[in-house]
């Protein structure tokens, strides 16, 4: 009996976003990457063309992350003093394909690190690797906002993914971005309503940025919220296939930022014993978080752990294998 | 297939006695054929009618239950593809494998011993499945023997040869296990040890047609206890077939796959299968086998089930109220958080194991976390300290100290001016009260 296979039709596809410049192209990455251009629900080749894998990132800090969990020191104790050695131990080792910047230090409260210190660090990463790069700021808006302009000056060419513009504050980014022709991740509390305000606002101020905004839906990790994250995901990724280009643009999500705050990825196995040992339990917390945005369309994900990174890429070789009936 | 709203109309008596609560028959033929209505509201319709109408009224995927008293597992009956359209309803029951030529009586052991407890919920995995790997009849029915003896919960049994499945259905079969697989080539057979034994059925096929076409041989042999399995183990192809298998139940009504779907895990590697199990999990299998045992990786794969089977219409929340822990004094600490039963649970179980007797005062948010409350003005100055004021915790405590989550703490000076309570920023993560509260409290 021949069955009629259930194919959506849709009106439209998602963006692509083209990530980091080529000598070619006046930067000085070694290859560019490209995501979006997704004609389909996720990983449902069937009924549309999925045209690029999603990426996993490494997230580098301009400082020591004191705050991480103790078991990450063997994997990062011997680099992480310097982001350029540190981004190039996750590229070349860990096999990450993009690295997160994250310029944490410019918080007053950690290390309170000057601009110059921050284009420091941002130029210590692009000379060690050849990857695209995500630069983020500390997390405080007025600190944020005196970095963006100086950074994407300094990396002009390098096409960046920068970030991040919320919708109180994405004027600073987003001239920036505009100015030295780089991305902008745009960042919005899990509400479709505030992500779509968010992508008119930055239109607006630029038509070109239109076309260079990666949603950050806000994701929350595993058992702390992720169902909503998930299905705010899932609506967006529908409405760009149904051809709201206010939501048709590729998605980010920081999973390992997120899964290492829970307890159940921390917790050593002496203090909950029915929760199984611990490094094990934290890496699958991270890529459980990763394979359930995955299935919500995810297209960037900033992971932590080197072997998460491993197994996250193993399920992406897997799901991006052609299913056409 | 689902019948259209005139298709329906034309059984129905055509009176407009409004007895059904629909003003006239079409609007009635109508309301059923979107699912809106139930037959049964129409008293006077009549048992031919009923009959041709059942595959209008029944709901897209057919419930099925597999195990007997208080270990079963219902399976199915769900109407959604994605969960914000309403919700999903009967969680995936997850089964881990056990093979016959292992060590099935250890297996087993460990397999009972999982249980899982985390922010106030009590997680299991719901089911064992036994397969046949040795290809011994007598072997296998020790087996089913061993694992029935040390677990009560549902089973699955997995053979394709009739013969060996009858050896382990001897054992069990008043325990409803579910039969993996009646196949193209031992289908008539399997059926009647189904029958027989009126256990649930899982019709694997080679592809959805031969799947379907199964489907439709075994239901005119008149069983309808079935599972589905395309036969699919590669992550994207199981996928594909998953996502059908809902999909034309939910959008098509196609009657041969309107019932639950079971998937397994094929990888070697423990962190790959947890990974392939979960994508599974998320896209529409109602059974899961897996041979991943370990407490480390099905605690993130049942944490996942139960976040992807909440209502997402409505947070769950805790009463808002004071809550003591152990049995606090007049100079207990006080804690104070939202009344998210997620963030209530995280904080309690820290409080808890700090082992000072405490109070935390859980704060009506709406049911919303700390951060979540505080953009919305909910965990604000104002409402925590109505909280206090309604409490009566100010005839209980002699001192006036507050802990306040640490995500909050520029909450605190308008919080002290307005509550007149001194209040003390404690840790941003609730995984940090114990040091927290040796620290302070102690
Ligand atoms: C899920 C979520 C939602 C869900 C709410 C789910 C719910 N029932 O709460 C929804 C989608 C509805 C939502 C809505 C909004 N959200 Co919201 N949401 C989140 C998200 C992703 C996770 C929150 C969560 O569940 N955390 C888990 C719980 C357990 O955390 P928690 O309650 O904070 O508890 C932890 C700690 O605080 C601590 N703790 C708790 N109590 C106590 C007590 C003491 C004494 C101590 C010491 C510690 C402690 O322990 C817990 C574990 O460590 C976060 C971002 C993120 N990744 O965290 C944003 C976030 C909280 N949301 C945010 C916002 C702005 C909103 C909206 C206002 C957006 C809007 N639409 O305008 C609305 C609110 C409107 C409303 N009425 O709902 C912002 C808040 C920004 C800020 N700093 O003010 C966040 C941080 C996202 C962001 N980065 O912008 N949200
Ligand atoms: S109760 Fe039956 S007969 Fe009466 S109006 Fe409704 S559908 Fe028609």
């Amino acid at each position: 009996m021949a069955v009629e296979i259930l194919k959506e039709k849709y009106r439209s596809t998602v963006g692509e976003v083209v990530l980091g410049a080529t000598k070619d192209q006046g930067g000085t990455r070694s290859h560019t990457i490209t995501v979006g251009g997704e004609g389909a629900l996720p990983y449902l080749h069937f009924e549309g063309s999925i045209p690029n894998r999603p990426v996993v990132a490494l997230e580098v800090w301009d400082m020591v992350p004191a705050e991480w969990d103790p078991l990450f020191e063997k994997y990062y104790g011997d680099v992480w003093s310097d982001p350029g050695t540190w981004a190039k131990k996750c590229v070349d080792e860990f096999g990450a394909e993009m690295i997160q910047i994250r310029l944490k230090g410019a918080d007053p409260d950690l290390k309170g690190a000057s601009v110059d210190d921050c284009i420091g660090a941002v130029k210590k990463v692009l000379e060690a690797v050849g990857v695209p790069l995500i630069v983020v700021g500390c997390g405080k808006p007025e600190v944020d906002n005196t970095l963006y302009a100086p950074i994407a000056e300094a990396a002009a060419g390098e096409n960046l993914l920068m970030g991040v513009a919320e919708l109180e504050n994405y004027k600073a980014v987003t001239s920036a971005c505009m100015a030295n022709q780089h991305n902008i991740i745009a960042q919005s509390p899990i509400d479709i309503n505030i992500c779509k305000q968010l992508n008119i606002l930055i239109a607006e101020m630029s038509t070109a940025m239109a076309n260079r905004i990666i949603i950050d839906p806000t994701i929350a990790a595993l058992g702390y919220g992720i169902e909503y994250s998930y299905s705010i995901m899932e609506r967006a990724r529908n409405g760009a296939l149904q051809g709201d280009k206010m939501l048709a643009m590729p998605m980010i999500g920081n999973v390992g930022l997120e899964s290492w705050r829970a307890k159940e990825a921390n917790q050593p196995e002496a203090g909950e014993p029915s929760w199984g040992e611990q490094e094990e339990r934290g890496i699958l917390w991270e890529a459980t978080t990763a394979m359930a945005y995955l299935q919500s369309g995810i297209n960037i994900m900033v992971l932590r752990h080197p072997e998460t990174l491993k197994v996250v890429k193993a399920n992406i070789d897997d799901l991006m294998k052609d299913n056409s009936y | 297939m689902g019948l259209t709203g005139l298709e329906i109309y034309k059984h129905l008596p055509k009176t407009n006695c409004k007895d059904c609560g629909s003003p006239t028959c079409l609007a009635f033929a109508m309301a059923l054929a979107s699912g809106k209505a139930s037959l049964d509201a129409c008293p006077h319709v009549t048992e031919e009618a009923k009959g041709a109408l059942d595959s209008a009224s029944a709901p897209p995927i057919k419930l099925v239950k597999v195990g007997t008293g208080d270990h079963v597992v219902e399976l199915g009956e769900e109407t959604e593809i994605f969960r914000h359209d309403k919700r999903f309803f009967h969680p995936t029951g997850v089964a881990v494998l056990i093979s016959d030529s292992e060590d099935v009586a250890a297996k087993a052991e460990a397999f009972e011993a999982l249980e899982f407890h985390r922010v106030g919920m009590h997680y299991v995995t719901d089911m064992v499945a036994v397969k046949c790997d040795s290809g011994d009849a007598g072997k296998f029915k020790a087996a089913v023997e061993t694992v029935a003896g040390k677990t009560k919960k549902a089973m699955v049994l997995i053979t394709e040869d009739p013969a060996i499945m009858e050896a382990g259905l001897g054992v069990v079969a008043d325990r409803k296990p579910l039969i993996h697989a009646a196949t193209a080539a031992n289908f008539e057979k399997m059926v009647a040890l189904a029958k027989a034994n009126s256990c649930p059925l899982v019709v694997k096929g080679e592809g959805l047609d031969a799947t379907a076409e199964l489907v439709e041989k075994i239901v005119a042999l008149d069983y309808k206890e079935l599972v589905l399995d395309s036969g699919a183990r590669e992550t994207s192809k199981v996928l594909a077939d998953l996502t059908q298998f809902r999909r034309l139940a939910v959008r098509k009504k196609f009657r041969p796959f309107g019932y639950p779907a079971i998937a397994f895990t094929a990888k070697e590697d423990p962190r790959e299968e947890v990974v392939q199990a979960g994508t599974y999990l998320s896209k529409y299998a109602d059974v899961l086998v897996l041979k991943a045992s370990g407490k480390q990786q099905l605690l993130p794969l049942l944490s996942w089930r139960q976040n992807l089977y909440t209502d997402p219409q409505k947070p769950i929340a805790v009463e808002a109220k004071l809550y003591d822990i152990g049995a606090p004094t007049e100079e207990s600490p006080v804690y104070v958080t939202t009344n998210f039963s997620l963030t209530y649970f995280i904080v309690e179980g820290e409080v808890e194991s700090s082992r000072i007797p405490s109070r935390i005062l859980s704060v009506d948010t709406g049911g919303i976390s700390v951060l979540t409350a505080y953009a919305d003005n909910k965990f604000s100055a104002e409402t925590i300290t109505a909280a206090i004021k309604k409490s009566g915790i100010e005839d209980k405590v002699k001192h006036r100290k507050l802990v306040l989550p640490g995500h909050v703490a520029v909450l605190k000076g308008a919080l002290e001016e307005e509550s007149g309570w001194e209040v003390v920023v404690g840790p941003r993560e609730a995984s940090g009260i114990t040091k927290f509260s040796k620290e302070n409290f102690a």
